[in-house]
């Protein structure tokens, strides 16, 4: 079982829980901008693109959609932030990256 | 191998763009701030085995949801109608919901860096060796063939040269894997997820806007294609001819069976993303979460291409420029005004970059851990392996970039070479099988099935089928009747071989085989030192596993039921 304390170990020394950003930022960020933008095309919809869509204003729908899951995905962030770590797991991890 | 007709181009406009671009940007910003977490190899291989159950979830279904899945289903809708579902709900759902019940403990208490390893503690070197190499070359070959495909849409969609697009996609995924390692590769992958669903459901609302909602479209099918369309399963009795060409039981034996067992549960792609969660629960529930969104897909998919037979009834028939793989492209084309347009040409970019990330993620894996660590240069410190991790990764786009040039010369031979790594991952799936629950099952009864397996299937499709021993309608039928023959051959030379070699040590078996692992919740007797105690809020009935997973299986059986009569 020597692999397996190899691994153990490097589970510990591992840095991505501690220094790994949230990617509930980033999909948070990218739908809200996504969606408006998208809502904008949608306000100024034409006549040919309503055509085309089966005179549903899709760009306003799916814009709005996109904008509520980013909008979802930033309140997820404030309200469980990830809970960062312990004195006592940083220090463990400055002495091993030294 | 994806081939869209000439004549597709989209309407794009700077907006469609801008929204591109910004994607593009998000991806390697991904790469550049993932880069700070990655210290050790286990954080560039597997993130630390630190993640969330949701983020290595949504992962595990985007791996899969490459471009190329998504424009052959819907190919395969339009083909042969309601019967693509079968590919999700018997073909994935079962499969995947055994994974993270069954076959996870194993997986994940054995604290393997892939899939291969796992036959090299239990089995011996050689099966090792065998599965290491093989997957190595079929994740690159893989890698290059998606980057064609890619490059084949990106030229007929947007008009780009094909050697820019290969370049660029290769590149991009180049710059953030090697940077960032399985966690940008992760992060990626759910950030397309939900790309790809903000494509798609516009796609399908406007579509059957057009056809008249889901009455027109099945009034239409019905006249045009007769009611076994829109049905799952009717005329798949043995012997009754269905455009499929197959029946009841080799769909539910070969595809339910042996080919999805086979791909969900032994392709490392895959089972990395539930290696690299953060404790053994959330492995549990990757692939568990997973089956959920990927059991609604299979509408996302099936309606577009139900759609396009209507809207288009020439396609794929004779005469007709238009092949079934143009089905998604053609409703982008003629539905989607700039805007949507501009984040479904996104979706459809991201899902093929993110399919070739998956294979890339997995393939520096394999080489590095499995075939370079255990076999050349054993025994270096970790910073070593984890430089030649990012060497590796470059060396590996490198050569799938090289594989995409050679795919758009030699197209058949391509296609020929999928087939044959295809036939390998069936005989995995029943030494994974017979390896988990028969302690006996000896050292060297591993890569004698993978090799009986593999031959029988190959002799099977390219002898006994291709040369017309016996007659089955369709490759696809005949694929799912290999994949058994290759499952029940296996299977037999494994039990033959075990009575004649040494069992391994029962010591070494510890955590492998059922009735040795650690908790005895799992089905096991204790063993010192691979115990791990459950992490706080994991016992919540909303993550039990095992509500998760017989709750999946339910709701799919009940997705059948509209389309059974």
């Amino acid at each position: 079982m020597s692999d397996y304390q190899h691994e153990v170990e490097l589970e510990r020394r591992s840095a991505t829980a501690a220094r790994l950003f949230d990617i509930r930022l980033v999909i948070g960020g990218l739908f809200t901008l996504y969606g408006v933008i998208v809502m904008i095309a949608g306000f100024a919809v034409s006549d040919a693109d309503l055509k085309k869509a089966e005179d549903i204003n899709i760009n306003l729908w799916t814009g709005l959609g996109m904008l509520l899951l980013g909008l979802f995905f930033l309140a997820w962030i404030k309200l469980r932030p990830i809970v960062p770590p312990t004195a006592e797991e940083l220090a463990a991890l400055q002495e091993d990256t030294g | 191998m994806i081939t869209l007709a000439a004549g597709l181009r989209l309407p794009t406009n700077g907006l469609d763009y801008a929204i591109l671009a910004v994607y593009f940007a998000v991806v390697l910003g991904i790469g550049f701030a993932a880069r700070r977490s990655v210290k050790t190899s286990l954080d560039f291989f597997l993130s630390g085995r630190s993640l969330p159950a949701w983020v290595t979830g949504l992962a595990f279904v985007a791996a899969n949801l490459g471009a190329t899945e998504i424009l052959g289903m819907a190919a395969t809708g339009a083909q042969y109608g309601v019967a693509v579902v079968h590919w999700y709900w018997i073909g994935a759902i079962p499969a995947m919901v055994f994974l993270g019940l069954v076959m996870m403990p194993f997986y994940y208490g054995s604290r393997v860096r892939s899939v291969p390893e796992f036959l090299l503690q239990r089995f011996d070197k050689s099966a090792h060796l065998l599965s290491s190499v093989l997957f190595a070359f079929a994740a690159i070959l893989i890698a290059g063939v998606n980057l064609y495909a890619l490059s084949i849409v990106v030229e007929a969609l947007l008009g780009w040269p094909q050697w820019v697009a290969i370049v660029v996609a290769g590149l991009f995924v180049l710059v953030y894997i090697t940077i960032g390692g399985l966690s940008s590769a992760i992060y990626n992958e759910v950030l397309q997820f939900f790309v790809i669903l903000a494509a798609l459901i516009p796609i399908c609302v406007i579509g059957l806007k057009r056809v008249g909602g889901w009455d027109g479209l099945t009034s239409s099918l019905e006249k045009s294609h007769g009611h076994s369309f829109l049905t799952a399963w009717d005329g798949t009795g043995i012997g009754e001819p269905n455009a499929l060409g197959a029946n009841w039981l080799t769909i539910i034996l070969g595809l339910g069976f042996v080919l999805s067992f086979g791909y969900w549960t032994t392709n490392f792609a895959e089972v990395q993303r539930a290696l690299s969660a953060k404790n053994l629960s959330a492995a549990q529930r990757t692939p568990l979460i997973a089956a959920y969104p990927k059991m609604f897909i299979a509408f996302l998919v099936m309606i577009p291409g139900l759609v396009a037979a209507v809207v288009m009834p020439k396609i794929g028939q004779e005469g007709s420029d238009l092949t079934y793989n143009d089905a998604i492209p053609l409703l982008m084309r003629d539905l989607l005004p700039n805007g949507v347009l501009g984040i479904a040409v996104t979706g459809l970019l991201a899902a093929f970059m993110a399919g070739m990330a998956a294979n890339v993620s997995s393939f520096n894996t394999v080489f590095t851990s499995d075939i370079w660590a255990k076999y050349v240069r054993p025994g270096r410190e970790d910073r070593y392996y984890l430089r030649f991790g990012r060497l590796v990764t470059a060396v590996g786009v490198l050569c799938s970039i090289g594989t995409a040039f050679l795919a758009a010369s030699f197209n058949n031979i391509m296609g020929y070479l999928q087939t044959l790594f295809s036939f390998f991952n069936v005989p995995m799936f029943v030494v994974f099988i017979i390896g988990m629950f028969w302690k006996r099952a000896s050292m060297k009864s591993g890569v004698w099935g993978l090799v009986a397996g593999t031959t029988a299937a190959m002799i099977n499709y390219f002898w006994i089928y291709k040369q017309g021993i016996i007659t089955i309608p369709t490759d696809q039928g005949a694929n799912f009747v290999s994949a058994i023959v290759a499952f029940v051959v296996g299977a037999v030379v494994m039990v033959g071989v075990t009575l004649f070699t040494q069992p391994k040590p029962e010591a070494e078996l510890a955590g492998l085989v059922y009735g040795t692992l650690p908790r005895p919740s799992a089905g096991g007797t204790p063993v010192p030192g691979l115990d791990e105690p459950p992490a706080k809020g994991d016992d919540a009935w909303y993550r039990r596993p095992a509500l998760l997973g017989w709750g999946a299986i339910v709701l799919a059986a009940l997705c059948y039921l509209p389309y059974s009569f």
